[in-house]
């Protein structure tokens, strides 16, 4: 039999540094009669339905690489593989086949992208090898087209002693006190929440809770900014219900408070709805975990649910393809999560962390077991022999590079000294949770797996983990962006009269983007866990992280795909500048910022433009306001055919509040309270809500960037609110001043009467939405001080109303009564969503 | 005074039931659900969360939980057990509660703050309300209709069994806008919102919470002076 040849093809001649194996590179020896006839009789492809289907490839006649492979004919027909339909594709068969032709453009992969593997390799993949670096370097994982550019955060990172780890890890870590440290970034899940939306957002959320428990941190909330296209579209309506349930499902039961994120809708996203996920979590200074697989001879543990067919291939096929409008046939490729699976799996890991007993552990993520053994090793320089036959599988018939490739949910890898792992197992067991151990820790340099006796992996790890392809993608200003510019929507028609403001206010408030997102948040826990201090529709969430002092955290996350379509520089540093200013709004110190970079394709210039722009635009912006960037996430082919989503860069910021007890939340509650707008209001409407729900206009430049503004702004706030000068901010972003104020009044329903600054005329003053500004709701009594402080600072301040009474009132224009803008407020999602009132019967 | 809180797989909100019983003064006790044992608790709270996931049916499994037939049998005796969502769900499960908990008739999740109507301070975690008090606490669950037949539900009102109503709006489309009921002797209570999320004014929309704890402690308090 074959495989016992194969078998004894001694390892070291298997690693592919014998000479001949060069025999195999592309562009040689290719003769087009052979491959004509050798398609269709490729015992391997007919016995690989289940990787090409799952793979989503269906082009086994249709090679696109038939002219520049090798093919078979370098391999003698002797014989056994006629034999053997059914069996793997090893390392000794790669050797003795080395011209078989490979689907590896199907799989995404160049044609130098393969050559180089077979370079690095000195053969042929497997079939198991080609999946893992197809999957490995695909542009989900290896960031190949974004790296040169993400660059940036490192390099112009400003140092912070609060950085226990940054970009790298799975997450940023940054120390609160002596004793504990938080994580937290922020991730997309956008391509599968498109095909199957509950699913997709289920387990977005779950890979995100994933990563930061991966860094030794008990997760403790979750934010979900999420995008969709027109809200009155069909496809919105199945869409969205299903991404905010599965949202709400996963998070629910995972026993994690949703406190805040984003609901934006535009066109623009109306294929490619995004689903970012942020978790944050909590861990002791010293119990930092990391990835490394050191100390060979250590045990290789999987821990979680059983491995299936799921999601095989769906890093690279979901995360790299543009939708057509056959998307449901993409349906078996997204990951099913289990909540429940997940919540088990977290008290075993922060059991295991307790009584200190790994030495480094992993994630299963995108790639699954083929990521995280060849991550894990790859960052301790070691190897791995592992046995895929240990592995538990929930369909037996799975063949070896199904269960490499699988993105079956819940499972961690740990690497475990052997004398601790009969007590990893037993904690495992306790919880019921599988734990299993797959290999060892080798010293070889390479990760070597096995399956059923034989050998189907033979890899140096770094080769997958860090050293693929890396892009630097050309460049080019979008075509249409100058005229876009000059087509300013300050040139557009303003309300004037009392009755045009007030007409206008209310449509505005009632517009998707600006109304009352309880219908969407009502479906969200935010109270479990008992440290939820503040969250939405708070302008950021505020966590309790220590019962006794009082110490936490306040997070926000925001973006603006309109202002980044006219600007992406502008628009990541506007989306920086707001979730700064909505932190610093709580009364908190913003110390650290994590990113989600959601763009087009990065084949096109134009978008590879926008992108640039933006992560220069963040970087910058950065360093300007001396926080530094921890980590982030990138996903690209965001698009529909030729058509990408507006450059949306969403931009999370986290902030440290020494006594949350002294937060300041944003409603008006006490009478005669006095209003102060902080900043300066300029006749910016460009790219404004205003400027979109009435006029449908999208044009010229962006609010102005002040990022020392913003900083200022932040440092009176903080310092007012030490001296106990007031009692709530609210920033001022989406909708201006008008909307600021609605929210502010509309909270606990509190009136307030308001005289507009004469310095610009009334529908600026209402709805510009000039950056660097927030409302301070300051305490009777304290409005000299306060304004004086103001003043002291060199921050642009005017006193325009007092709290009060049932409606809202501008002086000299109009008045609101606050049940009318309530209606207006609250009707808009359950019209279009359906009610979530039940009868009482 | 020692008040155990049941974790089962799944257990959410375990961690804060403890919470409000330390801020109640009292000891807080972790069961296990595998642990027959209720290590000589006062009292015990069922807390909110999802055991064992409740893919089957909320509460179906964990009625069969080692730890549940102490539970029960201590319930028998008339030691005050409290089920939060999940838990109340449980106690139905287990035959301790009459009724039902199903899905929400909108179908949705639903978290927000609910005005409660005390119906019934004749139990052991009610006794320090007053009748027709209305109290501000939060409510967060996907399966929280309680529902009955015609007879069950006229008994309970007739036996003046409902403990608590939502008004303001039913959130969940319960029967007769029930929100909390208990058994016959008083020392069972099932509630469908959760007063430990109502225990800081920090992290609650209000204190209201606490009293279902105060309540308890002064029940158990009389019980030991009467037995004294």
């Amino acid at each position: 039999m074959t495989t016992t040849e194969n078998q004894t093809v001694p390892a070291q001649q298997a690693r592919g540094e014998s000479p001949e194996a060069a025999d195999g590179k592309p562009d040689e020896q290719a003769p087009d009669e052979v491959a004509d006839t050798e398609v269709i009789d490729d015992p391997e492809d007919e016995s690989d339905e289940a990787e090409l289907e799952s793979a989503d490839v269906h082009a086994e006649e249709d090679f696109g690489a038939q002219e520049d492979l090798g093919t078979r004919d370098g391999f003698s027909p002797d014989d056994e593989v006629v034999d053997e339909p059914d069996g793997p594709d090893t390392v000794p068969l790669a050797r003795r086949r080395p011209d078989d032709r490979q689907p590896y453009r199907e799989l995404g992969l160049q044609d130098d992208e393969y050559a180089k593997i077979r370079d690095i390799l000195g053969r042929r993949p497997t079939q198991s090898e080609l999946l893992m670096y197809s999957i490995m370097w695909s542009e989900h994982c290896s960031y190949k087209s974004s790296k040169v550019h993400l660059r940036q955060f490192a390099e112009k990172a400003v140092p912070s002693d609060r950085l226990l780890a940054g970009i790298g890890e799975n997450a940023g870590v940054v120390k609160l006190s002596d004793d504990l440290a938080v994580t937290f970034k922020i991730e997309s899940h956008n391509h599968p929440s498109f095909v199957e939306p509950y699913q997709g957002a289920a387990t977005g959320v779950g890979g995100i809770v994933r990563d930061i428990l991966a860094m030794g941190a008990r997760p403790i909330a979750v934010m979900d900014p999420l995008r969709f296209g027109a809200p009155d579209h069909p496809d919105t309506s199945r869409v969205l219900p299903g991404i905010v349930g599965g949202v709400g499902g996963y998070g629910n039961c995972l026993g994690l408070p949703n406190i805040g994120g984003e609901l934006v809708f535009d066109p623009c996203y109306q294929g490619n709805p995004l689903l970012n996920a942020l978790c944050v979590g909590v861990l002791p200074v010293g119990g930092l975990q990391n990835k490394a697989a050191t100390g060979p001879g250590n045990s290789v543990i999987l821990l979680g649910a059983k491995t299936g067919r799921d999601g095989i291939g769906g890093a690279s096929v979901l995360a790299s393809a543009t939708f057509g409008s056959g998307s449901e046939a993409r349906r078996p490729s997204v990951q099913v999560g289990d909540p429940f699976a997940e919540k088990l799996l977290i008290e075993v890991c922060l059991e295991i962390y307790r009584a200190d007993l790994v030495v480094g552990i992993q994630d299963l993520g995108a790639a699954g077991i083929a990521c995280a053994v060849t991550e894990t090793s790859a960052a301790a320089g070691t190897g791995m022999a592992i046995n895929l036959d240990t592995v538990p599988l929930r369909e037996p018939s799975m063949l070896p590079h199904e269960i490499l490739a699988s993105e079956s949910q819940e499972r961690m890898l740990l690497i475990v000294t052997p004398d601790k792992e009969h007590t990893v197992l037993a904690i495992a067991e306790r919880w019921g949770v599988p734990a299993t151990k797959i290999g060892e820790v080798t010293d070889t340099g390479r990760v070597v797996i096995e399956w059923h006796g034989q050998t189907v992996v033979d890899v140096p790890p770094a080769s997958l983990a860090d050293d693929g392809p890396v892009y630097a993608r050309p460049m080019r200003e979008p075509n249409d962006l100058p005229l876009m510019r000059a087509d300013r929507a300050e040139t557009l028609p303003r309300p004037t009269t009392g009755d045009e403001l007030r007409e206008t206010l209310l449509k505005l408030v009632a517009s998707p983007n600006l109304c009352d997102k309880s219908w969407v948040t009502e479906q969200y826990d935010r109270y479990v866990l008992g440290n939820t201090v503040l969250a939405q529709p708070e302008d950021a969430g505020v966590l309790r992280i220590d019962e006794e002092s009082g110490l936490g955290v306040a997070l926000s996350v925001d973006g603006n795909g309109r202002y980044s379509r006219l600007d992406p520089y502008a628009g990541a540093q506007l989306a920086l500048a707001e979730a700064y200013r909505n932190v610093a709004a709580t009364g908190a110190t913003p110390v650290a910022v994590t990113n989600c970079l959601n763009f087009g394709s990065p084949e096109d210039p134009q978008v590879m433009w926008q992108f640039a722009e933006a992560v220069r635009g963040l970087a910058d912006g950065c360093v300007e306001l001396g926080i530094p960037v921890t980590g982030g996430n990138v996903s690209f082919y965001n698009q529909t055919g030729a058509v990408a989503i507006n450059p949306t860069p969403v931009v999370g910021v986290l902030g440290i509040l020494d006594d949350v007890a002294e937060r300041l939340p944003m409603g008006l509650r006490n009478e005669g309270d006095v209003l102060v707008l902080l900043g300066d209001t300029r006749n910016e409407l460009s790219g404004s809500e205003w400027a979109w729900v009435m006029h449908e206009h999208l044009g010229g430049r962006p609010p102005k960037v002040d990022l020392a503004r913003e900083k200022l702004l932040g440092t009176v706030i903080s310092a007012a609110a030490e001296l106990g000068h007031l009692s709530a901010v609210h920033d001022l972003s989406d909708g201006g001043l008008a909307q600021t104020l609605v929210e502010a009044c509309l909270r606990h329903g509190v009136g307030a009467t308001i005289a507009l600054p004469e310095s610009v005329e009334p529908a600026v003053a209402l709805f510009s939405e000039s950056a660097g500004r927030a409302l301070a709701v300051v305490t009777r009594g304290h409005d000299k001080a306060f304004t004086a402080l103001a003043e002291e600072h060199g921050l642009p301040w005017a006193a325009i109303g007092v709290v009060g009474g049932s409606s809202l009132a501008v002086r000299e224009q109009f008045s609101v009564p606050l049940d009318e803008l309530r209606t207006a407020w609250s009707g808009t999602l359950p019209a279009l969503f359906g009610g979530l009132e039940p009868t009482s019967n | 005074m020692r008040i155990g809180v049941v974790t089962f797989p799944g257990s959410l909100d375990d961690g804060d039931a403890r919470r409000a019983v330390r801020l109640s003064g009292a000891d807080d006790i972790a069961l296990w659900h595998n642990d027959p044992d209720l290590h000589q608790v006062d009292a015990v709270i069922l807390p909110g969360g999802f055991s064992y996931g409740d893919y089957l049916r909320a509460g179906a499994i964990a009625r069969f939980a080692p730890v549940m037939e102490s539970i029960v049998d201590a319930a028998g005796g008339g030691m005050p057990v409290l089920g939060i969502c999940n838990g109340f769900q449980v106690l139905c499960e287990a035959h301790l509660l009459p009724g039902a908990l199903v899905r929400n008739a909108h179908l949705h999740f639903r978290n927000r703050d609910q005005m409660l109507r005390v119906q019934s301070t004749t139990t052991a975690w009610t006794m320090n309300f007053t009748e027709g008090q209305e109290i501000l606490i939060p409510v967060k669950n996907g399966e929280g209709r309680y529902v009955a037949d015609e007879a069950v539900l006229d008994e309970l009102e007739s036996s003046d069994r409902v403990v608590a109503r939502y008004v303001g709006g039913n959130p969940n489309g319960s029967s007769r806008d029930i929100a909390a009921i208990r058994n016959e002797a008083g020392n069972v209570v099932g509630i469908m919102p959760h007063p430990e999320h109502a225990v800081e004014a920090l992290t609650g929309p209000s204190t209201d919470g606490m009293t279902f704890f105060a309540s308890v402690l002064a029940h158990l308090g009389g019980k030991v002076g009467a037995e004294a």
